[in-house]
């Protein structure tokens, strides 16, 4: 059960952005958070001083549609339905990264250690070595990208899409792609710490995941929304996922999920579903936000839930699109479809 | 509540009009905002932010069921939209010459979010009064775009001759006759005519008067009761409507039962049906509505006193088995 005041109340702040809030991330020194929203911004928010609230940049001329940091510390990448991929600095300056006209750009992942950016738009994939001035490789799928995921390694990166999941090597210029089969839209895609397990979120609200080693799959079913969010325990031992009433997290130690029972935590039966986890960078703890706005932090299969934020009694609640953390762990940060964004410091009061 | 964004399909065959419709509905001065998502850029003249190239992927959900074919491509494009800060009023989706709409329409019922956020409005089907007949004799895509649609814009009919016009008309009524039709040309229309058609809103059908030509193949019932129910067919060469009436109650399991039966074995050949349903000790009209197999139903609100209670159902698909549905329909009238 959660216990006592939300903590974002005594321990956090607020703010009402007005736009959708597409995707957060913080930077590797712990100090900004940075997230992009449906109004083409992408605002920056310094923990030094988070009580002047997030600076706003105009990046998009439309919305924003996809976020994630760049290989390049401290800068992220925003990609938007003015066809651009930008590279935004912290302190708001850009650069091109792709400009791919009247498309949208609508995925977009990239790897630190390794320096490799690639992004989607519809039936095509791109990847971005290091080297600057190098054109993109060009992937063409049959169908539509569901999504992009590099693997831990920053070997291989996956691509969903209808009925399959394909896997290609990040270094290589071209060449076939591993096709992994599995009937259906595949949306969303994690990567196991490890790089062993690639999972992918179904349109039908269900789990497909494999396991490279030995080529093994596994699906899980049961689902009462679409998963939409995923993320990997830091230690790898589970995976929390979206979509139910709970959090519920798949166990991976001992040979993989196959055949066995999640855990869960959190959430109220039959109430609003799970619509972004995000485990934290240290700890075995794991942040969820549900479709009413609230969010909180839990362990699996433990009764004891952190309450960060409860629904807004004043206005209409609106889903937890995004979570972040800082890499220190200290803090988090969330966000919503109507742009509720909170920032709840962990640290003892100083 | 979230409010839902309304969503009007327009179909038809090349060269039929959309996209002259399109660029009229964009030009006119009506105050409302669109997003249009069309299958080929360049031919809409209005230079909108708002126009979004669609790829026509059509997805099976639910391993493979055919009556779960959706537009991949439209879940994803709308839930682009849907994060767009400056929100628009409504959405027009275009579909190529060729496309099947009951994947499009289906979408708007199958996809958890794309629901919530927004509503299928209609299906409009421009149709072409000078090429039509012989798009339909060589084209099965023309036929099932023709009996799909909600609003039927039979465009061009100052290329045709009276008798010609009147030719087209009742073959289009022969494929559908619950479309409401409207005579253009060059797809000049008020947009009130064919926006805010609520033709997928439970709440908002309440009437089926199925236009069925006089003089047609009415093959009304006889021999059954007595009286008490009508049914009215007509059949082009592979497609078939049928209208079904009944003044007796009907008993609520037994329609449940065989209305869930028809679904589930013809699902597949049934392009659309609807009802309003007196059932048995019920004081409300059941209202009912389904795309092949993907059907809804509710309890919408009282009988309007003037009205007798009478239940009406439509069907339109390919070789329906009429004298089944007439047999099954009459079945659950209450004894």
């Amino acid at each position: 059960m959660a216990s006592g005041a939300p903590l974002v109340e005594s321990k956090g702040l607020s703010w009402s952005i007005d736009a959708f809030a597409v995707g957060a991330a913080a930077t590797p020194d712990s100090r900004y958070f940075v997230a992009s929203f449906g109004d083409g911004t992408v605002r920056v928010l310094d923990l030094t001083e988070a009580s002047k609230g997030f600076k706003p940049f105009d990046i998009h001329k439309g919305s924003a549609l996809c976020f994630a940091p760049d290989c390049d510390a401290g800068a992220h990448l925003s990609g938007g339905d003015d066809g651009k991929l930008f590279k935004v600095h912290i302190d708001g300056s850009t650069e091109v990264v792709a400009d791919l006209g009247r498309k949208w750009v609508e995925h977009t992942v990239s790897h630190s250690e390794t320096g490799f950016r690639a992004y989607a738009s519809g039936k095509e994939a791109f990847i971005l070595g290091k080297k600057k001035g190098d054109t993109p490789r060009q992937i063409k799928l049959e169908t539509s990208v569901g999504g992009l995921a590099i693997n831990p390694k920053g070997k291989r990166i996956a691509v969903s899409h209808y009925n399959a999941v394909n896997l290609y090597w990040l270094a290589a210029k071209d060449g076939q792609p591993q096709v992994l089969p599995w009937k259906g839209s595949h949306l969303q895609l994690a990567w196991s710490p490890d790089s062993d397990y690639v999972v992918s979120a179904m349109q039908e609200n269900s789990l497909h995941g494999w396991r490279l080693s030995d080529g093994q799959h596994f699906r899980m079913e049961g689902y009462a929304a679409k998963i939409r969010a995923m993320s990997f325990a830091k230690r790898g031992h589970l995976l929390a996922t979206g979509g139910a009433d709970t959090v519920i997290c798949w166990p991976f130690t001992g040979g993989g999920p196959m055949g066995k029972a999640p855990s869960e935590f959190g959430g109220i039966v039959n109430g609003p579903p799970v619509t972004a986890v995000r485990a934290h960078p240290k700890l075995d703890a794991i942040a969820a936000g549900f479709e009413n706005g609230r969010v909180i932090v839990g362990q699996p299969a433990s009764p004891h839930v952190i309450s960060i934020v409860e629904p807004p009694k004043e206005k209409e609640p609106s889903p937890v699109t995004v979570l972040a953390w800082t890499p220190d762990g200290d803090r988090l940060l969330a966000g919503t479809e109507a742009g509720d964004v909170h920032v709840v410091d962990f640290r003892a009061q100083s | 509540m979230t409010q839902q964004i309304p969503v009007t399909v327009l179909t038809g065959y090349l060269g039929a009009g959309k996209t002259t419709l399109l660029n009229r509905v964009l030009s006119e001065d009506h105050g409302k905002k669109f997003a249009v998502i069309v299958n080929e850029f360049g031919e809409i003249g209005i230079d909108s932010d708002l126009v979004v190239g669609a790829d026509e992927e059509v997805f099976e959900m639910n391993n493979g069921c055919i009556c779960c074919t959706v537009r991949g491509d439209l879940i994803r494009i709308i839930g682009g939209l849907l994060k767009r800060k400056d929100k628009f009023d409504a959405i027009l989706v275009e579909t190529t010459g060729l496309a099947d709409p009951a994947p499009v329409a289906q979408t708007f019922f199958a996809d958890e979010d794309v629901k919530k956020r927004t509503k299928l409005d209609s299906v409009l089907t421009v149709v072409d009064a000078k090429h039509v007949l012989q798009r339909l004799a060589d084209s099965p895509e023309a036929k099932d775009q023709i009996a799909f649609a909600d609003v039927l814009l039979l465009n061009k009919v100052d290329a045709v001759t009276a008798e010609e016009l009147a030719a087209v008309e009742h073959k289009l009524r022969s494929l559908n006759p619950f479309a409401k039709i409207h005579k253009t040309e060059r797809c000049q229309i008020d947009i009130n005519k064919i926006l805010d058609q609520g033709s997928f809103d439970l709440n908002r059908i309440v009437e089926i008067n199925p236009a069925f030509l006089e003089g047609d193949h009415d093959h009304h019932h006889h021999g059954h009761d007595h009286g008490h129910h009508h049914h009215k067919h007509y059949h082009d060469e592979d497609m078939d409507s049928v209208s079904l009436s009944s003044d007796k109650p009907l008993d609520p399991a037994k329609f449940d039962q065989w209305i869930g039966d028809v679904l589930m074995s013809k699902g597949p050949t049934i392009l659309r049906a609807k009802g309003i349903l007196n059932l048995a000790d019920a004081n409300n009209r059941y209202v009912f509505q389904a795309v092949h197999m993907m059907s809804e139903g509710a309890f919408t609100g009282p009988w309007p006193a003037k009205d007798k209670r009478q239940s009406r159902m439509v069907f339109i698909g390919r070789d329906l088995d009429v004298e089944a549905l007439k047999t099954g329909f009459v079945a659950c009238q209450m004894a």
